[in-house]
């Protein structure tokens, strides 16, 4: 039995939160004793093993292409070509994600280059129930 | 603790992704090849470590066995993505060091499907390739190699060359599964697969298998083996580090530079000291960065590296002379083992057309995303 599709769309990944008020933001884990910013929830810092250190962070929207790569080729049904990128984010953080509002061209793309972060419906992507997703995209800043 | 000691060892000619006949059967014919190379039987190995992936769960290296002769040994399998096969032989050197067994047996098998690798979504929620950028290999290491671009402004032709180099290695190499010369405009005119990797720059993906037969010193020189034999100076395995972008952005380079400092610290040689290098160049881009991380040549040289021809067969060091994953193919569970075939065979002055002179060491390497990294360097005995 399918489930009713919820009425706001479901965040494409954990660390996208959706607030009931106010924008949609990014949300990493910071370590209080060795100050590294990663994605996803740990048993202890990856980095130095701490225990019971772990805290969320509101990852910054705003950041620098790091290295990308021009898709061409992808699993069926994938649209082609897009830009997939590394994005360092200020304060802490690196996200990978479509890079989007530029031609997918290594003339124009620059590494290094201000990027922002921007939401929106998951390419029109639906789960099996029915459900949009917010999902999260760069363009250039 | 003595040396140990690779006394038999063979591969089968790489083959088209998904048509051997089944797994038992290519890692049971491997294993007589490299049983026969050792004028051995499978009545005196001792223990089978057995590297495949794909079918990890299903007992491969007993399957082995019943192809070749079940007689009761202990088989360890072992699963370490496309460091599997060099898990595999480093186990069953492992046991030998350790004093456990006089002869033993490893073999890599892997058979194939044609397409990507990676990418595969979860089961929850939507799938988001394409959407959360790329998670294929391809991409992966485009990525790794556009980092080495940002570095030190690496060319999208220096990456090229690297696949110019090992097709036309594989052309002197009737095990290559294609051989098939490939020049530089062909390589960057191929289809683009992911910015910078076209179709000739990606491996692969081949059915394939390898067999070593490792023996003790002491069994070695009771069977009159020596001649033939290559020695172990080195085994490291390594796992991948911290690293700030690691989610994001597999990094390929640590566990290999932590790997490789190891391993010339065991062999007590340097880099200069090698005569040739087998390398894991899954893709064009990735075999750029192993130069460095091998240290065969300084931080931010490997572009010019490739320009010089210093790793082409004739140069100062060369590298993938088999043809790499590129050409000769990339089975998996296979690759680590049939690496340290390629090398083993050059130390034996046994590789015919595509000989490196007067070889003395050779080095091996391969990595697993995922994440782990063996390195092996051999040398010539007699
Ligand atoms: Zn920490």
């Amino acid at each position: 039995m399918a489930s009713e599709a919820a009425a706001r769309p479901l965040p494409v990944v954990d660390f996208l939160k959706i607030p009931d008020a106010g924008e949609p933001y990014l949300e990493g884990t910071r370590c209080k004793a060795c100050g590294s910013v990663y994605l996803g929830e740990r048993s202890a810092c990856s980095k130095c093993g701490a225990v019971g250190q772990l805290e969320p962070k509101r990852l910054a929207n705003e950041g620098e292409l790091y290295v990308y790569s021009i898709v061409h080729r992808s699993f069926p049904g994938v649209q082609v070509p897009y830009v997939s990128a590394v994005v360092d984010l200020k304060g802490g953080g690196t996200v990978k994600g479509n890079l989007i509002g530029i031609d997918p061209s290594p003339e124009k793309i620059k590494m290094g280059m201000p990027v922002r972060v921007v939401f929106q419906d998951a390419l029109g992507r639906k789960d099996r129930d029915g459900n949009s997703y917010l999902s999260y995209f760069f363009e250039p800043a | 603790m003595s040396d140990a000691y690779v006394v038999g060892i063979d591969m089968l000619k790489f083959q088209k992704a998904g048509t051997a006949k089944s797994v038992q059967d290519l890692g049971g014919r491997v294993a007589l090849l490299a049983l026969q190379d050792a004028g051995l039987t499978i009545q005196q190995m001792e223990a089978l470590y057995c590297g495949n992936l794909y079918q990890a769960g299903a007992m491969v290296g007993q399957r082995i066995l019943q192809e070749i002769g079940q007689t009761g040994i202990p088989v360890v399998n072992v699963a370490n993505a496309c460091a599997t096969g060099a898990t595999a032989f480093r186990e069953a050197w492992m046991a030998i060091q350790a004093g456990a067994y006089d002869l033993v047996l490893a073999v890599g098998v892997e058979q194939m499907s044609a397409g990507l690798l990676g990418g595969g979504g979860g089961a929850k929620g939507i799938p988001k390739e394409g959407l959360l950028g790329s998670a294929t290999m391809p991409a992966v290491f485009a990525e790794a190699g556009q980092e080495h671009a940002r570095k030190y402004g690496t060319t999208f032709e220096q990456f090229a060359k690297v696949s110019v180099k090992n097709h036309h290695h594989s052309t002197l190499n009737p095990k290559a599964m294609y051989q098939i010369e490939t020049p530089l405009e062909t390589v960057m005119n191929a289809e683009m697969i992911a910015y910078p990797n076209t179709k000739l720059m990606c491996s692969v993906n081949v059915d394939g298998a390898a067999a070593a037969v490792l023996a003790s010193e002491k069994k070695a020189k009771e069977l009159g083996l020596m001649k033939r034999a290559v020695r172990i100076k080195a085994s490291v395995m390594t796992s991948d580090p911290w690293q700030e972008r690691d989610l994001v952005m597999p990094d390929v380079n640590t566990c290999t530079r932590n790997a490789a400092k190891k391993a010339y610290e065991m062999a007590g040689i340097g880099p200069e000291d090698l005569s040739l290098v087998e390398l894991h160049d899954c893709f064009a881009t990735a075999e750029i960065l192993h130069y460095e991380n091998l240290l065969l040549c300084g931080e931010g040289e490997a572009g010019r590296m490739i320009d010089t021809g210093a790793v082409a067969l004739g140069g100062k060091i060369p590298v993938n002379v088999s043809g790499g994953l590129l050409s000769k193919g990339h089975p998996l569970g296979a690759t680590g083992i049939a690496n340290i075939y390629e090398v083993s065979t050059h130390l034996r002055g046994e590789a015919d057309k595509r000989q490196v002179p007067n070889a003395r060491f050779g080095l091996t390497h391969v990595i697993g995303l995922g994440s782990a990294c063996g390195i092996h360097v051999l040398e010539k005995v007699a």
